[in-house]
C-alpha cells in the first residue's frame, strides 16, 4: 500500500499536558492570513508598547487593537471569536485593565502599554494564573483560554483594589473584597469557555488568589 | 467596515468644530456599541472624532451634588467612593450591565448613547427597520418581539433602550450637561431620551454635533435607600427583560416622605414611575399598595403575544425592588 494512501495524521509529538501547557501560553503555531483593506483613505501611524517592547506601525483606521496584534505584531495568542464583544476571547490588557480588543481600534491606543498572553509569562516560567490552569484543568480546546488568563489575571488586581462586582454586598461599605466563588463566577462572566471547563476556571482563579 | 477619517482631538471646542467641519460625523468614546454597529453596516461614519483624550474624566463633589464628567469610565464610575456611598442606585445598576472589559472601555457619555439591541435593527439583512432606515418598516412587530417594549411604543418601533446605567439615572433625576455649536445647556434626564412616535431613528433629543460633557446627579436623591434589580434569562452578562429602580425616603412613622421609580427593558426609554411615585407617596410602604401602583403605571401597556408576561413581570419587580429598598423585604 503505498504511503500516500495513508489519512495523513497530525504528531507533534504533543501529550496532553505539553498540549495543555503551549494552549495557556498561547503559543500555538496557528497560521493566520493576512487580510487586506481596499480602499482605505489613508494610513495613520501608531506606536504602542505591547509587551514591554515598542511596536511602530502604520495602520488604516478600521483595523481593531485584536487584528493589529495577530496580524502586524504577529502575536497570534490573542484569539478572534465573536469579533464583537461578546466572548472575551481577545481579551488584552491596556494600561493595566482587561478591555476587548476586538471592540477597540488600534489608532485610538496609540501610547499605551499593552499586555498580551505572551507577554503574562515571566522569562521562562508560568505566571502563577497560567500554572493554576493547567493544574485545575481550566480548559479545553484551548482557544478561549488567553483570553481567560488575561481577564483572570486583571481580577485579581480589581479585587486587590476593592473593585466592586454585580454581586458584591452593600456597595455603601468600602471594604476588602471577599473573592467567593460567587465573585469569582460574576467577575469572569464577560469570558465564555463552549467546552464549559468553567469549574476548572473557577478553582484555577481561586488557587491564584491563594485560596488552597 | 466602510473607511473613514479619523481624527483624535484634545479640548471640547476641537471635538466641536470637528464635527460641523465633516458631514455624518460621529464621536467616539468607549466605542464598544458604535464599533459594533460599524462593522454590522449599521452605522457608517465618514469621520471619527475620537474624543477619548478628552479632559472629561473627574469626579467631584459640588454645591448641588456630585459631577460625573461624560468621559469617566463605567468601571470607575461604579467604584468611585462618592458614588458607592451617596448614589449606591447607580454603582449597582452600571456593575449589573455588560462585563468588566465593557465595563472599563464604555463611557458614562456614551452609555446614554447606545442604540437597541433589537435584533431587526442591528441585521442590515433585514429591510424593515424603521429606526435603521426610516419609512421602511417594522419587522419586530410581527416577528421575535420577547424582549420588546410595552410602555410608549409606537406602530412605527417597538424597541427598547438597553441600558441599565440610565434606569439608575433616571430615578436618581440627573441632568445631562452638553455643549455644542449653538453653546452649552443642560437637559434634564427625562427629556434626554424619546419616545419612538413616527421618527423612531431619533434616540433622543441632542441637537446635531452637540456633546456630552458631564452628568449632575442631585442632592435631593443622595443617601436614600435603594435598590436595582434585574431580571433576564442568563444571570450575568444579558440584557435586562425587566429592571426596577427604587430609591424611598421614610417619615419615622413608616409613611413615604420620597419615592423615585424607574423601571428598564421595558420601553423606548427609561420609563420614570411617576404616577406611581404620586400614589405611594404619604402612605404606608405597604406591599398591596406598590402592587396597585405599579398596575396603574402599567395599564396602558400595549404588549405582543411574546411579550406580555413582562406586565406581570414588571409589576413584580418593581415591587420587590421598592420593597428592598425600604429593607422591608417580606419576600418568600
Amino acid at each position: 500500500m503505498d504511503s500516500d494512501e495513508h489519512p495523513r495524521l497530525l504528531d507533534g509529538g504533543f501529550n496532553r499536558r505539553e498540549f495543555v501547557a503551549t494552549a495557556v501560553a498561547g503559543i500555538l503555531p496557528l497560521h493566520t492570513s493576512t487580510s487586506t483593506h481596499s480602499g482605505s483613505s489613508s494610513k495613520i501611524s501608531v506606536s504602542l508598547l505591547v509587551n514591554g517592547q515598542r511596536q511602530e506601525a502604520q495602520l488604516d483606521s478600521r483595523v481593531t487593537l485584536l487584528d493589529a496584534l495577530r496580524e502586524q505584531f504577529h502575536l497570534t495568542g490573542t484569539k478572534k471569536g465573536c469579533d464583537h464583544g461578546q466572548c472575551g476571547a481577545c481579551t488584552v490588557l491596556v494600561d493595566g485593565r482587561r478591555v476587548n480588543s476586538c471592540l477597540s481600534l488600534a489608532v485610538m491606543n496609540d501610547g499605551r502599554e499593552i499586555t498580551t498572553i505572551e507577554g503574562i509569562a515571566q522569562e521562562n516560567s508560568l505566571h502563577p494564573m497560567q500554572l493554576a490552569f493547567v493544574e485545575n484543568d481550566g480548559l479545553q480546546c484551548g482557544y478561549c483560554t488567553p483570553g481567560q488568563i488575561c481577564s483572570a489575571v486583571a481580577l485579581l488586581k480589581e479585587v486587590s483594589q476593592g473593585q466592586a462586582s454585580a454581586v458584591t454586598q452593600d456597595l455603601t461599605q468600602l471594604k476588602p473584597i471577599e473573592l467567593t466563588d460567587n465573585e469569582i463566577r460574576e467577575r469572569m462572566s464577560g469570558n465564555l469557555c463552549r467546552c464549559g471547563a468553567y469549574v476548572g476556571i473557577v478553582a484555577a482563579v481561586r488557587q491564584a488568589n491563594g485560596g488552597e | 467596515m466602510n473607511p473613514f477619517a479619523y481624527v483624535r482631538v484634545t479640548a471640547v471646542d476641537e471635538a466641536i468644530k470637528a464635527y460641523a467641519n465633516t458631514p455624518n460625523s460621529r464621536f467616539i468614546g468607549g466605542g464598544t456599541n458604535l464599533l459594533d454597529l460599524m462593522k454590522m453596516g449599521v452605522e457608517t461614519p465618514s469621520q471619527l472624532i475620537d474624543i477619548t483624550r478628552l479632559p472629561l474624566t473627574e469626579i467631584t463633589a459640588t454645591a448641588n451634588g456630585v459631577r460625573i464628567g461624560a468621559l469617566v469610565s463605567n468601571t470607575d464610575a461604579a467604584n468611585h467612593q462618592l458614588i458607592r456611598t451617596r448614589y449606591p442606585l447607580l454603582s449597582q445598576a452600571i456593575l449589573s450591565g455588560a462585563s468588566q472589559q465593557l465595563r472599563n472601555m464604555a463611557t458614562m457619555g456614551g452609555n446614554l448613547l447606545q442604540r437597541t439591541r433589537c435584533s431587526y435593527f442591528y441585521d442590515p439583512t433585514y429591510a424593515e427597520c424603521n429606526k435603521r432606515n426610516p419609512g421602511s418598516g417594522c419587522a419586530a412587530r410581527l416577528g421575535i418581539n420577547r424582549t420588546h417594549a410595552i410602555l410608549g411604543a409606537s406602530q412605527h418601533c417597538i424597541a427598547t433602550h438597553p441600558s441599565d446605567m440610565c434606569v439608575a439615572l433616571a430615578a436618581l433625576e440627573t441632568s445631562v450637561q452638553v455643549s455644542g455649536p449653538r453653546g452649552n445647556r443642560t437637559l434634564p434626564f427625562h427629556d434626554f431620551h424619546r419616545l419612538p412616535g413616527a421618527t423612531p431613528e431619533i434616540d433622543n433629543n441632542l441637537h446635531p454635533g452637540e456633546l456630552i460633557i458631564a452628568l449632575d446627579l442631585p442632592a435631593s436623591t443622595a443617601a436614600k435607600n435603594s435598590h436595582y434589580l434585574k431580571v433576564r434569562d442568563r444571570n450575568s452578562y444579558a440584557f435586562a427583560l425587566v429592571s426596577a429602580a427604587a430609591l424611598v425616603d421614610l417619615e419615622s412613622d413608616g409613611t413615604v416622605r420620597l419615592v423615585k421609580l424607574a423601571w428598564g427593558g421595558i420601553a423606548h426609554k427609561p420609563w420614570r414611575a411617576n404616577l406611581a411615585e404620586t400614589l405611594l407617596t404619604g402612605h404606608q410602604l405597604e406591599r398591596s399598595r406598590i402592587e396597585r401602583a405599579a398596575e396603574q403605571e402599567l395599564k396602558n401597556a400595549h404588549v405582543t403575544v411574546q411579550n406580555a408576561f413582562k406586565i406581570k413581570l414588571a409589576q413584580r419587580t418593581m415591587v420587590r425592588a421598592l420593597m428592598t429598598a425600604a429593607r422591608k423585604d417580606t419576600l418568600g
